[in-house]
């Protein structure tokens, strides 16, 4: 426990003394409130516009404004996630590798395990901070709607945005295990994750092959929780997605001692 | 401290190290002598828990490093080749984060970094971050990550590359006074630092000890005749033909001085003869003028070219 707490404490650092994470925070937030009020702006004039039509015609129609910003902000959170992740995790393994500080963890009474989840919670961590004020402008909007959206809503969002993310992170820094070029890592994670996003695309399939591709894709089971549902099956898709990404980052960091330093 | 025998790493068809055995006392110094790729840092490397052995076993402080990894981590403080810096860090956070992995109890933790930063004499610049360090700063806190978790065994891979003279001595200084107290490997491919540090050496190409003693033995006992050095003035075939027929000489090569009518002459005799005088009586007798007239000893630097140079570059090599 300590030395897992080592290696977050290292991580964190790492990311709040040089300003990466001021950075990344601050662009992120930025393009996220751009976004969120571009999309809270088209919504009211639109049920506006829906209400003129409904006094002419009567009969009003129904429309959920909270709903639909929320659905629609928590797609592009999930965008944004897609582009900043790889720039998040490119450099967890590949410049220890690079800098050769992975012999000095390496041969410091500390497990592969340890390193592993050490270094994948400080990157949540991070991405957590990056998340939590963007809470701020829903909160916001959910106290000036009439009638209040229910706050499970907004929760069951977050927590798809974080599992998303822990999903991608995971993936992350697996692909950065695997070399010393953080460009690289970038690109091939970038590519990852475009082929995890897409994979329900091309399968229209009904049932077999088609329903199988279409339930690996970790977009899929984002829309449920935008929805505010939290569906057990999307939660153990996310829960093995990162399990079996993490596995793979310790047998990976493993493997360097067995191939040529 | 450290014993190791028959260890054996093999990369795919290459031999890194060849049946390797060597043991070092605890307090000792023992110096890995090598050209670059001999195998030293492979050595280290499986001491060090950082790499298996493809076979042969070695335990460090009474622990197997195959079996006991985690043990040997705890007793082993280690420098890499390259020092294994966060560029981001002050001296002391990274010295602290060091101590931390390296599972030094919280209670010590603030004392071990200010031992090690005293040791190092990094003291004064505790909170500079180190990417804005010189490289012997750099190199300096590197050992100071060796020694914060007052390791039993400390290895460090070629401790004074890079450095200039005075940073040299400053940390040949630091491991000299760090013996007693840790038995040390260290690895290098600079002569004088052995000879000036290490209790005993270890001589390695490529993969298998080429020798191991006493850096005192080792130019003793290589010793198989001393040379003279000469700087005359004379004509070139004379002083051959002259020389070889005093006694107790076994070669004489004349090389001619460039811009000037000197040569150099380098006189190859046998052992335990003392033919100096006779030589200057000799020259003298000649007629010629004599410059300069000095024994050359051996040099360990002679010792290791002879036991590492293959037979394929003596073969290569002018016929004296």
């Amino acid at each position: 426990m300590q030395s897992f707490y080592a290696v977050y404490r290292k991580e964190m650092g790492h990311y709040f003394v040089s300003p990466i994470a001021y950075i990344f925070i601050g662009v992120f937030l930025f393009l996220a409130a751009y976004f969120f009020n571009y999309f809270l702006t088209i919504m009211i004039q639109q049920s506006f516009s829906m209400e003129m039509q409904g006094m002419r015609f009567g009969m009003p129609p129904e429309i959920d404004v909270p709903g639909q910003v929320m659905r629609g902000f928590f797609g592009l959170l999930s965008t944004l996630v897609l582009f900043f992740t790889p720039i998040l995790t490119m450099g967890v393994y590949a410049e220890e590798r690079k800098r050769g500080t992975m012999e000095l963890l390496m041969t410091s009474p500390v497990t592969e395990t340890q390193i592993v989840l050490g270094k994948f919670f400080a990157s949540l961590t991070l991405f957590m901070l990056m998340m939590l004020p963007t809470a701020g402008y829903v909160i916001f909007m959910c106290l000036h709607s009439d009638p209040m959206p229910p706050w499970r809503m907004v929760a069951a969002g977050y927590a798809g945005v974080l599992l998303l993310g822990g999903s991608l992170i995971a993936l992350g820094t697996f692909i950065s295990s695997l070399t010393e070029n953080q460009l690289i890592a970038a690109v091939l994670t970038f590519a990852a994750f475009l082929f995890v996003w897409v994979l329900d695309l091309g399968s229209n399939a009904d049932g077999g092959i088609g329903a199988v591709v279409q339930y690996l894709s970790v977009i899929r089971h984002y829309d449920d929780f935008t929805r505010g549902v939290i569906d057990t099956s999307a939660l153990i898709y996310y829960f093995s997605f990162i399990a079996l990404f993490i596995f793979l980052t310790v047998r990976s960091i493993d493997s360097m001692r067995w191939r040529r330093a | 401290m450290i014993e190791v025998e028959n260890l054996t790493k093999t990369y795919g068809e290459r031999t890194a190290v060849d049946h390797v055995s060597f043991a070092v006392n605890k307090g000792e110094i023992l110096g890995f002598l090598g050209p670059n790729g001999a195998g030293k840092t492979t050595t280290m490397r499986i001491l060090t828990g950082f790499m298996p052995a493809t076979s042969g076993t070695a335990r460090v402080a009474g622990f197997d490093v195959a079996k006991e990894s985690m043990d040997v981590r705890r007793h082993i403080g280690y420098l890499p080749e390259t020092p294994p810096l966060y560029p981001d860090m002050t001296i002391e956070s990274y010295l602290d984060f060091v101590a931390r992995i390296k599972n030094v109890p919280a209670a010590d933790r603030a004392r071990s970094v200010t031992d090690a930063m005293r040791k190092t004499n990094l003291e004064d610049r505790r909170s500079e971050l180190i990417k804005r360090l010189s490289r012997g700063y750099k190199q300096r806190v590197g050992i100071a990550q060796a020694l914060v978790h007052d390791p039993d065994v400390i290895i460090l891979d070629e401790p004074t590359v890079g450095l200039d003279p005075k940073q040299i001595i400053e940390v040949r200084n630091l491991i000299k006074g760090l013996a007693g107290s840790h038995t040390i490997i260290l690895s290098t491919h600079i002569l004088p630092e052995v000879s000036m540090t290490c209790d005993r050496v270890v001589i390695i190409n490529k993969g298998k000890i080429a020798a191991v003693d006493t850096p005192q033995n080792l130019t003793s006992q290589l010793k198989s005749g001393q040379k003279i050095r000469l700087e005359v003035q004379a004509p070139e075939a004379a002083i051959r033909g002259t020389l070889t027929q005093v006694p107790g000489v076994s070669q004489v090569h004349v090389e001619a001085l460039p811009s000037s009518d000197r040569s150099i002459v380098t006189i190859e005799t046998a052992q335990g003869a003392d033919i100096r005088s006779e030589i200057a009586a000799k020259i003298i007798a000649s007629g010629w003028r004599l410059f300069e007239l000095r024994g050359v000893s051996l040099s360990l630097e002679d010792i290791f070219l002879e036991l590492t140079t293959d037979d394929a570059s003596h073969a290569q090599q002018p016929v004296n």
